[in-house]
């Protein structure tokens, strides 16, 4: 309630196109950082040392890859979760529980299923404690303004994904927030329907009858945060931290076939996938200082590497990924662990935004099938930290087998169980199709398929 | 904009005629009314320790009117259940600390055989409400409550922690105070978990109904109105018709709650589904296509709206639905350890007197004694497990596999396992004393009638529910018979088993303390057995040895369910989870 009184006033005055730093602050992030607990107690941080400020008149957008901690930097901001360590604060106070200023659109919506459009739309005016009077007068107002006449009295389930969304912007404008945030909105949406919902958006936002002063968006898709945005900011990830931030100063609408904006998102490709130096290892002498919690594997099974490196060696050993991603309508998110595999086995080069495959890379792909699998299993067990760690650990076995909770152990000193359980799973797979080593899921050992193979 | 000139609203005067459907909700509300005002009458009627009644008179001209007073206790105990539910399930699953303490006692909670502990709670309450029947109402009352409150309160338990994450921080987000989630997120979350348990340990009830009603206590005997008592005074005369008579009634009084009370609270429950998916099949109810149909359920809601919003207003001090971000990690400690201590003390201290009271009274000698006891009933218990899954498990697979059997049987099991067997004791004692059966063998029996359904219920359930493309893979395979059945259908309902079969060993451990001591017209009949010993101990008033009873029995049931159930219950979610 405390916010209303400030925010009911006209958001003509809103200064746009803003020029840098020029709004007045509404949140301010110093020094966040967010750690979480594995379960032998050691800390692991998602956050680290991020500065942020969401000013008056801004649409910021936060890009990263699944993993770099946006959404958690999303949620700390929205007094959700609380940082480790540094502060947030809404209006030059410290923020003791959720964001008085905020209002949240979620990527599943999160909208009541038992609850009509009207009485979603109307939840956040009731917590404010309005008359039922003056509630269903501006619920009315924000279904009217986002394009829901007609539904209000549908439940949830009866609506297509899109409009569900429209409702989830309804609940958040309603409230008249100061900062609206939005995680990840269009990404439970087909593509077209995520097109013009959108540029409905952006259109809305540019004519000033959008009731909020700033926006904050939680993306991993460059194109969205190039079209939304008036400052884009880069996470890394393992831990976040803000890599990049980068300004958009490009007028709305934005045309995707402008080469500034090309430039901006070849740009970005580069930032994101974040080869240009210190990621990638040196070459062979790197075999001892990579260890399988350092250097963890790509989300990539051995199938979906082979096809991207069949693609590209179609294409003549070489293709710019953007293009790629497109054609194959893949997300950073779907292309990046491939690329990444791709990098670490040493069957392809990333540089800038292009790929290039590498003489054993081309062999992998275009060799019979056990020529790609011996070099398969080669490079696995050469550059692919864990891999090498299970063969060498298995080989120092006198039958040549080992329990699952052997390396489960292992793993959990970097990562949560989950996500060592999906290491280990991922490392199976890349075994098996190497033909390294096999498992069996009930006994839960581990056993070298042919430890001849390996001496020789 | 015009109809905000005219008052009453338009809309209010368009339609006066009454629908069908508004005709029967009308006969169906006033008739509800009319049978509340005239059972309520007697629940406060005076009461006198050494003149009240034993039996009550076995006429079926009253037998409509027992009826009603049965069927009142249930849905108070259902009410109460209800309040409870909200009210423990929210404190453990907000609060870190109160979890610790709550949650173990109620899993120990629903492991007690709470009908040893009736006499005690009779007591209790008779000198609660000193000069009126009331004291035993509430006696049977709780009785009926403990069947249903642990098991509501622990799906309600699991369906607050197992919310939706997002629609957890969008109720954070917007700002909702502590009682608009409750209504708006919590109960609706919940909501069908809650209604399912509800049926089903309403089901269960019925048996603590019936054996709560008569009871005996220091040598006295008490008898309520109502069906149990109905056919306990029956069995005392020898009437066998009597006996038939409240059988009868309470076969209709289970029919009626579930179809007009349960079938149409299921269906309407289903609206509370959070996933965008609807189910395979959704339920239906007639009663619940008349009350769509009709505009008194609305216009009864809309009448409650200003209520709704003077609740909403009263309860805002209560504050927001929002945990503090920053805790003082070493207040939060220090408190930690005072609220250890101060549990553990009340425990030492609580374990130390009660070990005492026995010391003092009975000696502690008696402990040996009842776990001896025990192990007779834990033998009979495992006997039954065993016996019902013999039987039951093949014939509910093949059941379960026919959509028709499935439909015909399932409605037939669930009442066969709401249907209070201890009034159907007394021709099967009968037998077993024409064919020289004694109570050491025949308990068995006895045990079995109400608790093996379950298993069967459960083995059906699973095996439905089995996929059809998993079965027409088994099929196009060609397998022998045995093969089909290793491969795919046994594996299948084991963790539905598995649950059908904690429920019906938790049902024959309770089973055991009506069963284990019979009085059939001149005969009396008891078996060996912890049942036997807390049955006589209640008949005595030796309250030490009903505690005493009730702590090993308690033992048994808790240990086997953690050693065994748990156990089986992990595998089989972990493995055959379909």
């Amino acid at each position: 309630m405390s916010t209303d009184d400030t925010i009911g006033k006209s958001f003509a005055d809103r200064s746009r196109p803003p020029g840098p730093d020029d709004g007045t602050a509404i949140i301010i992030a110093r020094q966040v950082t967010k750690s979480f607990t594995t379960p032998d107690g050691k800390p692991m941080k998602v956050l680290d040392g991020i500065d942020l400020t969401l000013r008056e008149g801004e649409i910021v957008a936060l890009l990263g890859r699944s993993g770099s901690g946006k959404s958690t930097l999303l949620r700390t901001l929205a007094g959700l979760i609380a940082p480790t360590s540094g502060e947030v604060s809404y209006r030059g106070r410290p923020l003791t529980g959720a964001n008085p200023g905020v209002a949240m659109v979620f990527q599943t919506f999160a909208l009541m299923p038992w609850l009509t459009v009207l009485a979603n739309v109307e939840l956040g005016l009731r917590a404010r404690g309005l008359t039922p009077e003056e509630r269903r007068r501006r619920a009315l107002e924000a279904i009217d303004l986002i394009g829901l006449d007609g539904f209000e009295n549908a439940y949830p389930k009866e609506l297509s994904g899109g409009m569900r969304q429209r409702v989830g912007f309804a609940r958040a404008l309603v409230v008249r927030p100061d900062a609206l945030f939005m995680d990840e909105p269009f990404s439970a949406l087909d593509v077209l329907t995520a097109e013009n919902l959108r540029g409905e958006l952006l259109r809305l936002w540019e004519s000033g009858s959008f009731p909020t002063r700033a926006v904050l968006v939680v993306t991993h898709n460059i194109d969205e945060a190039v079209q939304l945005a008036d400052r884009v900011l880069v996470l890394s990830s393992n831990p976040g931290r803000i890599r990049a931030e980068l300004r958009v100063a490009f007028p709305r609408p934005r045309d995707r076939e402008d080469t500034g904006y090309k430039r901006l998102v070849d740009h970005i490709y580069g930032v994101l996938t974040g080869r240009d130096d210190a990621a990638t290892p040196a070459p062979s002498p790197g075999r001892e200082t990579t260890t399988p919690l350092t250097q963890p594997l790509p989300d990539a099974s051995v199938g979906g590497l082979a096809g991207l490196l069949e693609i590209v060696a179609a294409g003549g050993g070489r293709a710019d990924l953007p293009a790629l991603a497109e054609r194959l309508s893949f997300e950073v998110d779907d292309l990046v662990p491939l690329l990444d595999a791709a990098v670490m086995l040493r069957f392809a080069h990333v540089r800038d935004a292009d790929i290039e495959l590498t003489d054993d890379g081309r062999s992998f792909v275009l060799g019979d099938i056990d020529t790609s699998k011996s070099l398969f299993a080669e490079h696995a067990r050469q550059y692919a930290p864990l891999v090498r760690t299970i063969t060498s650990s298995l080989a120092a076995t006198e039958d040549g087998s080992l329990r699952d909770a052997f390396f489960l152990d292992l793993l959990r000193r970097g990562f949560t169980p989950e996500e060592a359980r999906h290491q280990l799973d991922v490392a199976i797979d890349w075994g098996r199709y190497a033909e390294l080593f096999d498992y069996d899921t009930d006994s839960g050992q581990l056993r070298l398929e042919t430890p001849a193979r390996l001496q020789s | 904009m015009d109809q905000l000139r005219q008052y009453p609203a338009r809309g209010t005067l368009r339609r006066v005629g009454l629908g069908p459907a508004d005709l029967v909700v009308a006969a169906g509300v006033a008739a509800l009314l009319y049978a509340l005002v005239r059972v309520g009458g007697g629940l406060h009627a005076p009461f006198n320790p050494s003149t009240y009644p034993s039996r009550i008179p076995v006429d079926p001209a009253d037998l409509p009117y027992d009826a009603a007073r049965s069927l009142l206790r249930m849905f108070i105990g259902l009410a109460a259940s209800l309040v409870f539910t909200f009210a423990y399930a929210t404190a453990a699953a907000r609060s870190r600390r109160a979890a610790t303490v709550l949650l173990p006692i109620l899993d120990i909670l629903q492991s007690v055989p709470v009908l040893g502990f009736l006499s005690v709670t009779v007591t209790a309450f008779i000198a609660l409400f000193p000069h009126s029947v009331l004291g035993l109402e509430a006696a049977s009352i709780f009785a009926v409550f403990t069947a249903m409150a642990w098991n509501m309160t622990f799906a309600f338990y699991q369906a607050l922690i197992t919310q939706p994450a997002e629609l957890d921080e969008a109720a954070r987000v917007l700002r909702l105070t502590r009682w608009q989630r409750f209504w708006t997120l919590d109960v609706p979350s919940g909501a069908i978990p809650l209604v399912w348990n509800g049926m089903m340990s309403f089901g269960g009830a019925w048996f603590f109904l019936s054996a709560s009603e008569a009871i005996s206590v220091a040598g006295h005997t008490y008898a309520l109105p109502g069906v149990g008592s109905y056919a306990a005074s029956a069995l005392v005369e020898g009437n066998l018709a009597g006996v038939g008579e409240a059988i009868a009634a309470m076969i209709v009084m289970i029919l009626a709650t579930n179809v007009l009370f349960w079938r149409p609270l299921v269906a309407w429950s289903e609206r509370f589904r959070t996933e965008q998916s609807s189910g395979a099949e959704t339920p239906r109810s007639s009663i619940l296509w008349v009350l769509r149909r009709s505009r008194i359920p609305p216009a009864l809601s809309r009448s409650l709206d200003p209520l709704r919003e003077g609740m909403d207003r009263a309860t805002r001090p209560l504050g927001l639905a929002d945990s503090p971000l920053q805790v003082d990690q070493r207040r939060r400690r220090a408190g930690d350890v005072v609220f250890g201590v101060a549990v553990v003390a009340a425990c030492a201290y609580g374990a130390y007197a009660a070990l005492d009271y026995v010391e003092r009274t009975i000696g502690l000698g008696a402990f040996p004694h009842a776990f001896f006891l025990g192990s007779i009933t834990f033998a009979r218990v495992i006997v039954i497990v065993i016996g019902s899954t013999l039987l039951w498990v093949p014939l509910g697979i093949v059941i379960g596999l026919s959509p028709r059997a499935t439909r015909l049987a399932q409605p037939v099991v669930q009442i066969a396992a709401s249907f209070p067997a201890n009034l159907i004791y007394p021709a099967v004692v009968a037998a077993f004393v024409v064919l020289h059966i004694g109570l050491n063998w025949g308990g068995i029996l006895l045990m079995s009638l109400g608790a093996q359904w379950y298993v069967l219920f459960n083995v059906i359930a699973g095996a439905s529910a089995v996929p059809s493309d998993l079965r027409e893979a088994i099929t196009a395979l060609r397998l022998p018979r045995w093969e089909r059945w290793k491969a795919l259908y046994l594996p299948a309902v084991i963790p539905a088993y598995v649950t059908g079969g904690i429920t019906a060993a938790g049902g024959a451990w309770n089973a055991s303390i009506v069963a284990e001591v019979v009085d059939y017209g001149s005969h009396h009949l008891v078996a060996e057995g912890i049942g036997a010993y807390i049955t006589e101990a209640t008949a005595r008033g030796d309250f030490p040895a009903i505690f005493v009873g009730v702590v090993v029995m308690s033992v048994y049931v808790v240990a086997t369910n953690r050693l065994v159930w748990r156990r089986a219950y992990r595998i089989a979610e972990e493995r055959f989870a379909l």
